[in-house]
């Protein structure tokens, strides 16, 4: 009897407009999605950064931002560019940090800022990065573990869209020494 | 008009085939051409040749493992080098984080950092790996190499080989 019914059923004009549809529709759902995927790992991404290791350029509370990838892959960073990096301690984890110097270029660190005023200088070394915070007293940052491979860069952060009071181009302090 | 339509339907083809590739890429499986020595005998033992010239191995990298960026000893990955970020290595992890390492030319023991790995060439004669800089951080591994795909004869699952010169873990 049920089997009767079902075949009923798959014979029936509702079932073969549905398989139409579903035909129709998965492979452009599959295309979207993975247009969507491609943009995200190679043209732009959304990025959430909390903490207060930023302030005050991004706000304790989280602020979502646009990062694109396309400066990262052709080297047109740039000294005070906000990055976005893998961290070397926990591979899965994204930090957003504010880019101090290039490979070469020597960087004058204070080595613990809220206890004493001892400062070092240390040249950075080849394919390496210098990453800190604006908030230099609680930032874990180069400071900590030192220059960062280039290739944990995974963007350049250029736009905040949420909150929506901020929303706007994060490049306007391009340059600006926070330590002062 | 008939010629344009089939352009279109054309060029729509290729870029969705084109997108899709590159989803599969960088999200599953990609191949990666082996170059240099450095991982002799296990890839590019130097014995195919065709016509006198030294054919490369091309790999099979496999990007799964990224998720969780879990490995085991043995593994041969590929990274970028932390000193030229355009450049790929393929090298095999001897030890993971929290476990100490002997180095062979000075005699004494490194603990790797959180979140680093320590690589190794398997011709040590000629590779330049962590016994020249250093444990890299996991974040610069791009992926697993599981099987070489080409030449044809050498077809196969590259194994896992367990080192002997790590001392212990903790």
């Amino acid at each position: 009897m049920a089997s009767r019914y079902i075949r009923e059923f798959l014979a029936s004009e509702a079932f073969k407009k549905a398989g139409r549809e579903v035909s129709d529709v998965v492979p452009r759902l599959v295309k979207f999605l993975c247009c969507l995927q491609v943009t995200k790992t190679h043209l732009f991404t959304v990025t959430l950064s909390y903490g207060p290791s930023m302030l005050p350029t991004l706000g304790l509370a989280g602020n979502l931002c646009l990062a694109e990838r396309i400066s990262t892959r052709f080297e047109k960073l740039g000294v005070g560019d906000i990055v976005l990096v893998q961290s070397p301690e926990v591979p899965w984890k994204f930090m957003t940090k504010r880019l101090k110097a290039m490979e070469g270029q020597s960087v004058t660190y204070f080595v613990d800022p809220k206890n004493s005023d001892k400062s070092e200088t240390i040249v950075v070394p080849k394919g390496h990065v210098w990453i800190e915070g604006d908030n230099i007293y609680e930032s874990n940052d180069s400071r900590k573990f030192g220059p960062v491979p280039y290739g944990l860069l995974q963007g350049r952060v250029f736009w905040r869209i949420w909150p929506p009071k901020d929303f706007g181009s994060l490049a306007q302090n391009k340059g600006k020494d926070s330590v002062s | 008009m008939g010629t344009r339509s089939a352009l279109w339907s054309f060029a729509n083809k290729f870029f969705t085939c084109g997108v899709i590739g590159v989803y599969v890429s960088d999200r599953f499986v990609g191949v990666a051409p082996v170059r240099g020595s450095s991982m002799s005998p296990t890839l590019n033992p130097g014995t195919t040749s065709l016509m006198g010239l030294a054919i490369d191995d091309y790999v099979l990298v496999e990007k799964r493992c990224l998720q969780n960026y879990k490995f085991s000893h043995g593994d041969v990955v590929v990274f970028s080098s932390p000193s030229n970020h355009k450049e790929r290595h393929i090298k095999r992890i001897t030890a993971l984080p929290g476990e100490w390492i002997g180095t062979r030319h000075s005699y004494d023991v490194l603990k790797i950092p959180e979140g680093h790995c320590w690589v190794e060439g398997d011709n040590s004669s000629s590779s330049l790996d962590s016994r020249s800089f250093g444990p890299i951080p996991l974040g610069l591994v791009q992926g697993r190499v599981t099987h070489i795909a080409w030449p044809p004869q050498r077809i196969g699952a590259v194994e896992k080989r367990t080192p002997q010169d790590t001392i212990s873990s903790s």
